[in-house]
């Protein structure tokens, strides 16, 4: 079954200056979807809110399930990668040492990932000493090894080179294959565009335009977006 | 400085000759320190972790008598825990005062805060590098905790080792509450004081050099038993 | 790691012990030396642990009060009979004595080598207001070394900072009057056991002011029920025994008797 997400005036205020909302928008129901807009947009903030880590200051997110079900069966990537003080294997193992998983099947998991992400060879070398790909990586088969339903991705490849950046698209595009709802924010409009099925384009803490997205890309429909995917600056 | 040759002498016979009751006052300083340390961790490890995990009311509160407590003087523990465990104190019934546990007793009571407070010095550092993670990954305060204390070991093994260097160095609490007796409660440290006071300065430093050599080894020992130095582990 | 803990653990806990009985005893006659002789004799006469707590008269006399010790061998006998009085001891049996002497820098700037009271000696010390280092702690020699100035007709309180209260033991007040200089009063035992002398002599002894009686004080086990009342009774039969006369009597530092045996063979 599906998760969906609906936003009711949900806002996020911090020292009494609002950073997101109020938004009042239904997710759409699968495939990729891309968050879009510049720097001080709300990217992260709009992530956290959807994955139930961020406090509103008003309205609320709920998704087709309750609230508890929900947030474990999502997981969340970082732009920079939170690696454990442990090796690759402990670190993948993790999550579902978590929610008590047999160990039998914690290693047969960690196996398989490891193969996926391709760090078969690297399971017992300290994950801290990976290279920038590498952790990225090890963070997204960490995030997908508990086979959440939805996975959130903060600028992941933000730091990555081009071929790190392709192995990992490659996982996601394998990961929304298998049915993982993908929600992902990104400075790249190339990768937007290879990726996205669906677009957000936030600006000032509000959804200025949502959409598939190669009605997005073809024809945006407000002027924020035609000048934001031209290049210039939007304020 | 002929009291430092004669001392270094003197520390030498009693080692290669392994003096019984060299012998037999070295095992109860380690006896009683190491296990002042392991209650003492056992409380100040998860307590430290606990308050760089965790936000409440009096967290602020909380550091600030920690860190106090750090500073607790040893001979005002002693006192305090004497006048509890005396006979005609709260306590005297279990008739503890002048035993080696009375001692480890006050031990725990000077080393705890001090072990907890480097405890939560690094774990705060930890918990900053972890927080979003374990907050996504939807943990528990206790997998919290457990999490840290594992990958920060290393971090706590220093807080340990410095748990361990002020307990087995004490003399004034343990002086108090266990009484100095020989064959029973006497240890390093209160034979170092003992002899001093009979002016036996080549002896009591002899002793102080055992005392330096014990707590070099028992911190060698421990890193290499964790294999702290080992790359790629840590 | 766990197996050496175990190791560690395992040799320091004695298996079952013998019967145990707690001691305060007072710097000045650990000092001394003698403990060393009578504890395995004792061991070895009538299978008994005596355990020394080794602090001032004062402490001492406080533990008792308390039920922590189960009897006190001590030498202040004002404060002794005030504390059988007040019935924290069944009674006071005197075992021996030693004596006190003065001490002081061999070049004895008071010239108290030249008095014949003890009285007179502590008056010269003060007339010229050479260094004087006090125990000041309560001790029984502190209380002896005060009533020595009452009956010189001075008061501590109004000396100036040539008298210093050092608040320690024997041995580090020794330490102390060593590295200063100063005169100070011992008991010839601990003085003679001592081994950081410096310029230090002894300068005058042999005044009966000086005596220093030594008793033994059971602590009542009507008030404290966990007294080990048997031991402390057999203690106080073996200290007054023949046996201990020879040991005490015999014992020597540098060819000199130190202590002697003076304890009445029946019970007061």
């Amino acid at each position: 079954m599906q998760m969906t997400a609906t936003l009711d005036g949900a806002s996020v205020k911090r020292r009494g200056k609002t950073i997101l909302g109020p938004i009042t928008h239904d997710l759409a129901p699968g495939g990729i979807t891309i968050v879009l807009g510049p720097n001080g947009a709300g990217k992260t903030t709009f992530l956290k809110v959807l994955h139930g880590v961020e406090r509103l200051s008003a309205g609320q997110v709920a998704w087709s399930v309750p609230a508890a079900e929900a947030q474990k069966s999502q997981s969340y990537v970082f732009q920079s990668p939170i690696m454990l003080r442990r090796t690759v294997a402990q670190n993948l193992a993790y999550p579902l040492q978590l929610t008590g998983t047999p160990k039998a099947q914690i290693q047969t998991k960690v196996q398989s990932w490891a193969a996926k992400i391709g760090l078969a060879d690297a399971l017992d070398t300290s994950a801290p000493r990976l290279s920038g790909g590498e952790k990225q990586k090890l963070a997204l088969g960490r995030a997908l090894i508990r086979d959440p339903k939805v996975v959130f991705l903060d600028e992941p490849c933000a730091n990555l080179d081009g071929r790190s950046t392709k192995e990992f698209e490659a996982l996601l595009i394998t990961a929304k294959s298998a049915g993982t709802r993908i929600i992902m924010t990104t400075h790249d409009l190339g990768q937007a565009k290879r990726l996205a099925e669906d677009v957000i384009f936030l600006l000032g803490g509000q959804i200025v335009e949502a959409g598939p997205a190669p009605a997005f890309f073809a024809d945006p429909q407000t002027a924020q977006a035609r000048a934001f995917l031209k290049g210039d600056i939007v304020e | 400085m002929n009291d430092i040759w004669a001392g270094l002498a003197s520390a030498f016979w009693l080692i290669v000759t392994l003096d019984p009751d060299l012998v037999e006052i070295t095992l109860r300083s380690l006896r009683v320190s190491l296990s002042a340390l392991l209650i003492a961790a056992l409380i100040a490890l998860p307590f430290g972790t606990w308050l760089a995990v965790r936000r409440f009311r009096f967290r602020r509160a909380t550091i600030a008598v920690l860190n106090a407590l750090m500073g607790l003087p040893p001979v005002v523990v002693g006192l305090i825990v004497y006048l509890l465990l005396s006979r005609s104190g709260p306590f005297g019934v279990l008739g503890l005062l002048f035993t080696p546990t009375a001692m480890i007793i006050a031990q725990v009571i000077i080393i705890t805060p001090l072990i907890a407070s480097i405890t939560h010095q690094a774990m705060r550092e930890l918990w900053a590098e972890y927080h979003d993670l374990l907050i996504s990954l939807n943990t528990s305060n206790w997998q919290r905790i457990r999490t840290l204390i594992f990958d920060g070991r290393r971090a706590l093994l220093t807080a340990a080792l410095a748990g361990f260097g002020r307990a087995i160095g004490e003399v004034g609490a343990i002086m108090i509450v266990g009484g100095n007796i020989d064959h029973a409660t006497r240890v390093l440290t209160t034979a170092i004081a003992l002899e001093t006071g009979k002016g036996d300065f080549a002896l009591a430093l002899g002793l102080g050099f055992v005392l330096i050599a014990l707590a070099l080894l028992v911190n060698f020992a421990i890193h290499v038993l964790s294999r702290t130095e080992r790359e790629g582990r840590w | 790691m766990i197996r050496a803990l175990v190791l560690i653990f395992g040799l320091v806990t004695h298996a079952a012990q013998a019967d145990t009985l707690r001691l305060a005893v007072t710097t000045s006659f650990h000092n001394s030396g003698l403990s060393d002789v009578l504890l395995p004799a004792i061991k070895a006469d009538i299978d008994l642990d005596v355990q020394l707590l080794v602090v001032g008269t004062g402490q001492a006399l406080r533990l008792g009060e308390a039920g922590d010790v189960d009897a006190i061998l001590v030498h202040s006998k004002s404060a002794e009979e005030a504390f059988v009085a007040a019935g924290y001891g069944t009674h006071r049996r005197e075992i021996m004595y030693n004596d006190f002497v003065i001490l002081g820098p061999d070049t004895d700037p008071a010239k108290i080598e030249d008095q014949s009271t003890a009285e007179g000696s502590l008056r010269a010390i003060a007339a010229v207001q050479a260094i004087f280092i006090s125990r000041g702690d309560n001790s029984g020699t502190h209380k002896k070394e005060r009533a020595l100035w009452q009956n010189a007709g001075l008061d501590p309180a109004t000396h100036g900072d040539w008298y210093k209260e050092v608040g320690a033991g024997m041995g580090a007040s020794l330490n102390t009057a060593s590295g200063l200089n100063g005169y100070i009063l011992s008991d010839r035992a601990s003085w003679l056991n001592f081994g950081n002398p410096g310029q230090l002599a002894i300068l005058f002894a042999g005044d009966p002011e000086l005596f220093n009686q030594y008793a033994y004080i059971p602590v009542d086990a009507a008030r404290h029920p966990h007294i080990n009342a048997d031991a402390a009774a057999r203690l106080e039969a073996w200290l007054t025994s023949p046996a201990a006369q020879t040991l005490i009597d015999g014992y020597m530092i540098a060819g000199q008797t130190l202590f002697t045996f003076n304890a009445s063979p029946t019970s007061p």
